[in-house]
């Protein structure tokens, strides 16, 4: 293939992956690195390195508007990536060791678990704010990871973070993660703060969106050194899954997002699959 | 909003803290994708019609890699170095962010959070220098 149609295909791929996983909030990432390996026979290594770009422009694209609107916590945010900046320096580190083989097995496990919170999304529950005991409040008062976010109407509604160690520790679990398959590990960070910390649901995705990119800035100057990052594949990544997510997130208001849901679903779990076979195959 | 001030409602300080942090990521954004572009589109016109593959890992040579290297490469205009002189700029954009909070909170003599901004810019500047 010539490097001309080769970047033009990468590029339309990038789009789409972006795209859908604006859509669905579980990032250009989770898709991406399935695409390049499956789809365009690019070695994982290389694959890891361009999401890792990717990851990184399409956090701070939106994570620019959702500043803005006051929903993502900057505290909140500052505080949990001690853990997960650290996290992604051990999953950087640990990368060169772990044979092709197991990582691509890995990535086709997260994929799976990608799926199901994709697909418990769909099902919310109401407030946790009642579950939080007065003490911990206090802590998290103290601490100052308390907050309050638009909820609509010109009103705000207060929050308070509950269980602040398991939430960091999972957070450092993200970290690894992130730094160890070049993905922005949103699930995993929505899960910390949602369900762990009791946050409320809008404040965890839009707050995990804004540690996505200091996360894997943490990571990325150690994929860089390795050389993980060709220009080649940089070039129609980066910029194909930006737009992507930002044409995502304009039509995101009008889409019938629970169908699109049910569609992604399915296809990251046959890519987690594929992956795992992959990877099987790659060990033998 | 109607009555007294919502008392849960953000401090004046923190909302222009955020306001000018959405600008930062913004622009930093918006210059690393413009770099990338330029310098993917002179590859394009330079190399278009060469055959490539990334079956196989091989490492990319030592001038993209450290950035000290990749700076006289750009210099000499060679597209590849522009493209990751982009990505080094997207990769800075994140750690210009936790500066200008690290920045923000020092203002609002906020230390606790002065010293959590430290340990993350320190975290981020061991993982972008640390050669190994």
């Amino acid at each position: 293939m010539t490097l001309l149609l080769f970047t033009l295909l990468v590029f339309l791929g990038s789009l789409t992956a972006g795209l859908l996983g604006s859509l669905t909030g579980l990032g250009g990432g989770v898709l991406l690195t399935p695409l390049l390996t499956i789809g365009f026979h690019v070695d994982i290594r290389y694959a890891i390195g361009a999401s890792l770009i990717s990851v990184i422009a399409t956090s701070s694209g939106s994570a620019a508007a959702y500043v803005r609107e006051g929903l993502s916590s900057v505290r909140i945010g500052m505080f949990l990536e001690l853990a997960t900046t650290v996290g992604a320096l051990v999953g950087a580190g640990l990368a060169a060791y772990v044979p092709v083989g197991m990582l691509t097995i890995l990535f086709g496990i997260v994929l799976l678990y990608s799926a199901y919170s994709s697909w418990q999304q769909g099902r919310r529950r109401g407030a946790q704010e009642d579950l939080i005991s007065p003490a911990a409040k206090e802590r998290s008062d103290r601490l100052r990871l308390s907050g309050s976010f638009p909820a609509g109407g010109g009103r705000w509604q207060a929050y308070h973070a509950d269980r602040i160690g398991g939430g960091f520790a999972v957070m450092f679990g993200a970290g690894a993660l992130s730094g160890l398959l070049g993905i922005g590990s949103g699930a995993m960070k929505v899960l910390a703060m949602d369900r762990i910390m009791r946050i409320p649901f809008k404040v965890s995705t839009t707050t995990s969106n804004f540690m996505i990119g200091v996360t894997a800035a943490a990571s990325a100057g150690i994929y860089l050194h390795r050389g993980y990052v060709d220009p080649g594949l940089a070039f129609p990544v980066m910029l194909g899954v930006l737009l992507g997510s930002l044409a995502g997130a304009r039509i995101l208001v009008r889409a019938r997002v629970s169908l699109l849901r049910g569609i992604f679903t399915v296809v990251i779990l046959a890519l987690g699959v594929e992956m795992i076979l992959n990877g099987v195959r790659h060990g033998r | 909003m109607t009555g007294a001030p919502n008392r849960t409602q953000r401090s004046a300080e923190d909302a222009a803290m955020e306001r000018g942090m959405a600008r930062l990521l913004q622009v930093g954004v918006l210059l690393a994708c413009a770099v990338v572009l330029v310098g993917g589109t002179l590859t394009l016109l330079r190399h278009g019609a060469l055959r490539v593959s990334f079956k196989q890992f091989h490492g990319e040579p030592g001038a993209l890699r450290q950035p000290a290297a990749l700076l006289a490469a750009v210099l000499r205009l060679q597209p590849e170095a522009l493209v990751q002189l982009g990505v080094l700029l997207l990769i800075a954009t994140p750690v210009a962010r936790v500066l200008f909070a690290a920045g923000a909170f020092l203002r609002q003599r906020d230390w606790r959070y002065v010293a959590i901004s430290a340990g993350v810019l320190a975290v981020l500047l061991f993982g972008l220098l640390h050669t190994g």
